[in-house]
């Protein structure tokens, strides 16, 4: 394998500022990379689309101003030259974006999202677009319209979902860094399962402009990585406030690299961590248990003091999110009538009205969970149920808000298991859509408060990553990037490396690369 | 008896502008109603004394002068369309029977 590929951002970063390596050999070996195991049956499948003519113009363009030194060299971000990956329910011009549904195959945005605008701005290769669940919807990636992605760490597991594409092309070594949109754990579940990072930030501290809309009251752009401090690096980059993005918080966004590493002096003195009671026993596999336990014992062994703490109303968090999501789901998904965009679909049969024409487009674009989530909003919000479910789900997310509040009072991060299981077989859960939902258990709650989130590999159960998660109150994301960093250095001293390097080598999968 | 009727998701379906088989329909009730099931503790967790929250964070509405900012060509806006003539969005009859 070449060694390019298995450096972090920052580790790249560095050797492409001093000249040991040029972003053109960077962004050539992690395509050579995807070539290599991403194609193919039993290939990895990350990508839907690979961008790599413009990602080697954008390095050779980031090269000839380092070559040539000056001003403009100097001004060049830290990360400029470093190739990333998008999830692909983020919009792009000059290549497609088609939210994994086949809906929108093909379609070709006239606008960047704004953390687009912002990458390109500090010229990271843009590597192309990563797979997902249809429109964000589902933990496994198994619901995107085009196939699925394996996770690298056994090619019959899912990688998580939604973003399975971003976290598996992450622990492929094919990106080292991507994006991803985390609406109840869609960051933080794959990262978990495929032994890599992610983050969810404080709901609003990163534009959403450009991000294709699930569910507008939860949805949130965030980094993918594999180490916490290239999801800091990334963060400060995507992050601030954004005029086109309504809910956007009106504060600069900084002090994330600088926390984490103060967290990666492995010294957490004085640092309230909260073990949520709810969060953890029945359901959660004891690999998992166990592994989040021996974590308990390093982070006080690192001198945290490690306090319980209760939030008794996360028993009904789950139902407010089946509720609430699909609700905005139904509504923002609307627009989706093969009018203005996307594809037209005729009935067979009958009069060709508009009406007729929307329907048969709808059924013929959407996938079966698509169209359960849409089903399952408009009934919550039709005359009736609306005071029964809608708005008790909202009172709910109050109720969740109120025990991250008294959390929050006596430690300064809580801690769970990221996922209560490690990766399941491919189609285990395809038929039963509530084990499905059950995998975003322990990262929902954050979604319904706004608050932020991490994952960070916590060990191996049977072979397979186990994910530990920290939350801290919004705006203090920080907090997220000192205790993550400070987990992961002391676990890699126990490991003697990074998880991922226990992963398995991959065997090429095609020569042609992705189809 | 399933907490939603093949009858009453046939309705939702109408609404939702989606065309679903007698055989997805069937499907989607069995599925919908042992997830209302689970859910549905919810509409007892909260009193009535309990506020509704719509939002994350506390947002009141946020305004811009009322000037043109940046916005997509017409051929932008059209170049996605499945369907346009004279620089509008085409579509099929509106009323049956046109």
């Amino acid at each position: 394998m070449n060694e390019i590929i298995k450096l972090s951002a920052a580790e790249l970063a560095a050797k492409l500022r001093d000249g040991s390596l040029t972003s053109v050999q960077a962004v050539q070996a992690h395509l050579d990379r995807i070539a290599a195991v991403d194609g193919g049956d039993r290939g990895i499948h990350a990508f839907l689309h690979l961008n790599g003519e413009e990602a080697l113009a954008v390095a050779a363009e980031v090269d000839a101003i380092r070559g040539a030194g000056g001003a403009e060299a100097e001004a060049l971000h830290p990360l400029a030259g470093v190739p990333i990956a998008i999830k692909d329910l983020i919009v792009t011009q000059g290549q497609p974006t088609t939210a994994g549904s086949k809906f929108l195959e093909g379609w070709m945005s006239p606008y960047d999202a704004t953390v687009i605008e912002k990458i390109r701005a500090a010229k990271l290769p843009i590597l192309g677009k990563t797979n997902l669940d249809e429109f964000a919807m589902g933990s496994s990636t198994e619901h995107s319209a085009f196939g699925d992605t394996r996770n690298p760490w056994d090619l019959d597991r899912i990688p998580g979902g939604s973003g399975g594409g971003s976290a598996a092309a992450l622990a492929a070594y094919e990106a080292p860094l991507a994006l991803g949109t985390d609406t109840g754990g869609s960051i933080r579940q794959p990262g978990a399962v495929t032994g890599t990072v992610g983050v969810k930030p404080t709901y609003g501290s990163v534009s959403r402009y450009g991000a294709i809309a699930m569910a507008s009251s939860l949805d949130q752009i965030g980094p993918v990585s594999r180490t916490v401090r290239d999801s800091a690096l990334l963060h400060e980059l995507i992050g601030g406030h954004d005029p086109k993005d309504s809910t956007s918080i009106d504060a600069p966004v900084g002090g994330l690299a600088a926390a984490a590493e103060q967290g990666a002096t492995g010294d957490l003195t004085g640092v309230r961590v909260g073990v949520i009671r709810e969060l953890q026993g029945e359901g959660y596999q004891a690999g998992v248990q166990s592994r989040f336990d021996e974590s308990l014992e390093v982070l006080k062994a690192a001198g945290a003091e490690i306090v319980e703490v209760s939030c008794p109303n996360f028993e009904y968090a789950l139902g407010a999110y089946y509720l609430i999501m699909p609700s905005e789901v139904s509504s923002n998904l609307a627009k989706y009538d093969g009018v203005r965009f996307g594809n037209r679909v005729l009935p067979t049969e009958g009069p060709l009205t508009i009406e007729r024409v929307m329907a048969s487009t709808r059924s013929a674009g959407f996938g079966d969970e698509v169209k359960r989530r849409i089903i399952l909003g408009t009934y919550a919000l039709s005359a009736g149920y609306y005071d029964a479910y809608y708005g008790s789900a909202q009172k709910v997310r109050t109720l969740i808000q109120r025990d991250f509040e008294a959390a929050f009072a006596q430690a300064d991060v809580l801690v769970s298991p990221t996922s209560p299981v490690v990766a399941f077989e491919l189609g285990s859960k395809l038929d039963d859509p509530l084990a499905m939902y059950l995998n975003d258990v322990a990262t929902i709650p954050a979604n319904l408060a706004g608050i932020p989130g991490i994952t960070v590999p916590g060990g191996l159960s049977e072979g397979l990553p186990v994910g530990i998660q920290f939350l801290a109150p919004a705006h203090e994301d920080a907090r997220l990037y000192r205790a993550g960093a400070a987990l992961e250095k002391l676990l890699e001293d126990r490991w003697d490396g990074p998880l991922i390097n226990q992963a398995p080598e991959l065997a090429e999968s095609s020569k042609e690369g992705v189809a | 008896m399933p907490a939603i009727s093949r009858e009453e998701v046939a309705h939702l379906a109408q609404l939702a502008h989606l065309e679903m088989s007698e055989t997805e329909l069937e499907k989607m009730a069995g599925e919908l109603g042992v997830i209302v099931n689970a859910i549905k503790s919810v509409s007892e967790a909260a009193g009535d004394d309990v506020p509704a929250t719509s939002h994350p964070l506390p947002l009141t509405n946020v305004m811009r002068e009322d000037v043109v900012g940046r916005t997509l060509t017409q051929d932008q806006a059209l170049q996605n369309a499945p369907d346009a003539e004279d620089g509008r969005f085409k579509v099929p009859a509106i009323l049956e029977g046109e």
